[in-house]
């Protein structure tokens, strides 16, 4: 458990001249529930498809649980990995579903596979094809946690979800994550469910990490401060100014400061999702400048 | 046995909203010493939350000498917050009266005076009393 769950050091993934993946250094500790977020083609997949050992970096290393991804059966057997749109196969059953990753995983826990298929209210004689959603999404799940993994990767798991699903979705997930401990990474659109359940972030924009870290020390370090334009012209050494905007007078910026910030100006604690998008707004205006240049 | 909800609007931190809801329980005699607090297995199943953003609020609870855990056993209130902090609202009151009798002789309306309120609450104390 003292591993950590994710190393990266210079990680970077090319599909011919594309630059999926840019440079990446990550450091995660076990036992932590991380978000990766993004816009779309950021390289989240790639991100997640090069930690579950289904990619292989074009430069730079990766390490998940102390061990190169899916070297050997004992690596795989120890990471879960949840493919976007959770797929299954439409024809065979519930029952069928759990039959097979009883026979393709050596650590497969049948006690809880079935105990959650019935708390869930699947029936097992049911075709995976004509399950909803949710419920497919549900049976997903349950095949990665009765797999018994120390990691468990997945790939925007709730996107199409309605909400009550998605909700149902992420109490099996940290139930899972409660009792065994494990590490989990997850990529998602919807800020508003990473906040509650994940205690690590990451944004990748372009293909590059813009911040990672601590939700509770990102929130802690980040702030709105709203005040006269000649008053915050001027910060103090340790304040950085992630966005800017300024009208006549006043200027509102989102800041990331390791420092007291006392003067003539309102301070305002950000929200995850604002804290998020000044990440994303200030990667995307320095692409645009890079442009231009 | 309380229920705990988290309010993802509210800009304050998940574990935070679960000690002020504690405390608010406290206050209100909704716990009393020796009930139990739910198991964070219990509270992420209900509420979808990470298991360490309770694990975080329970130990800064216990930190606060309100609850204490009994391994293997539970998380147990260990004391209470109504009548202590009821009987210092009688002097509290007393001193913002006087203190919003200056701001109002300072030319404050009422406006000025919930927003200076609402903006030093927020702004963190650099030195604790």
């Amino acid at each position: 458990m003292t591993e950590p769950a994710l190393k990266a050091v210079g990680l970077t993934k090319r599909y011919g001249r594309h630059l999926a993946l840019s440079d990446c250094t990550l450091d995660i500790p076990a036992g932590r529930v991380v978000g990766l977020v993004g816009p779309n083609g950021a390289g989240k997949t790639t991100l997640l498809q090069l930690a579950a050992g289904m990619l292989l970096p074009t430069a730079g290393s990766i390490e998940v649980l102390g061990g190169k991804p899916a070297t050997g059966s004992e690596q795989l057997a120890k990471v879960g990995f949840v493919a976007q749109d959770t797929p299954t196969y439409a024809n065979l059953s519930v029952a069928e579903h759990l039959r097979f990753g009883a026979s393709t995983n050596p650590r497969w826990d049948q006690a809880t596979a079935q105990e959650r298929v019935a708390q869930i209210g699947l029936n097992p004689q049911q075709k995976a094809g004509k399950l909803s959603g949710g419920q497919r999404a549900q049976l997903a799940l349950t095949l990665a946690i009765a797999k018994q993994p120390e990691l468990l990767i997945l790939d925007e798991p709730v996107a199409s979800l309605d909400p009550m699903a998605r909700r149902e979705f992420l109490k099996g997930l940290m139930s899972f994550t409660a009792e065994h401990k494990a590490s989990v990474i997850m990529s998602s659109h919807l800020v508003s469910d990473l906040e509650r359940v994940c205690d690590y972030l990451i944004v990748l924009v372009a293909s590059q990490i813009r911040v990672a870290g601590d939700v509770d020390d990102l929130l802690a370090g980040h702030f709105r401060l709203v005040g006269l334009r000649t008053d915050l012209a001027d910060l103090p050494p340790g304040v950085q100014v992630i966005e800017e905007s300024h009208v006549e007078r006043q200027s509102t910026l989102i800041v990331r400061a390791d420092v007291p910030l006392d003067g003539p100006f309102a301070v305002e604690q950000l929200s995850l999702e604002d804290l998020v998008l000044a990440y994303m707004a200030q990667a995307t205006s320095r692409v645009a400048e890079e442009a231009v240049r | 046995m309380m229920e705990f909800h988290l309010d993802g609007r509210s800009g304050v931190a998940p574990y935070l909203q679960l000690i002020q809801q504690v405390r608010q329980a406290l206050r209100l005699g909704l716990l009393v010493e020796g009930d139990r607090l739910p198991t964070v297995k219990e509270v992420v199943a209900k509420v979808a939350i990470n298991p360490n953003t309770v694990f975080k609020a329970y130990r800064e609870l216990e930190y606060q000498g309100l609850v204490a855990a009994r391994p293997g056993v539970g998380t147990f209130v260990v004391r209470t917050l109504a009548d202590e902090s009821l009987a210092a609202h009688e002097s509290l009151r007393k001193e913002l009266r006087a203190w919003l009798e200056k701001a109002r002789a300072a030319g404050l309306d009422d406006e000025s005076i919930e927003a200076i309120i609402a903006t030093t609450v927020r702004t963190p104390t650099e030195e604790s009393p």
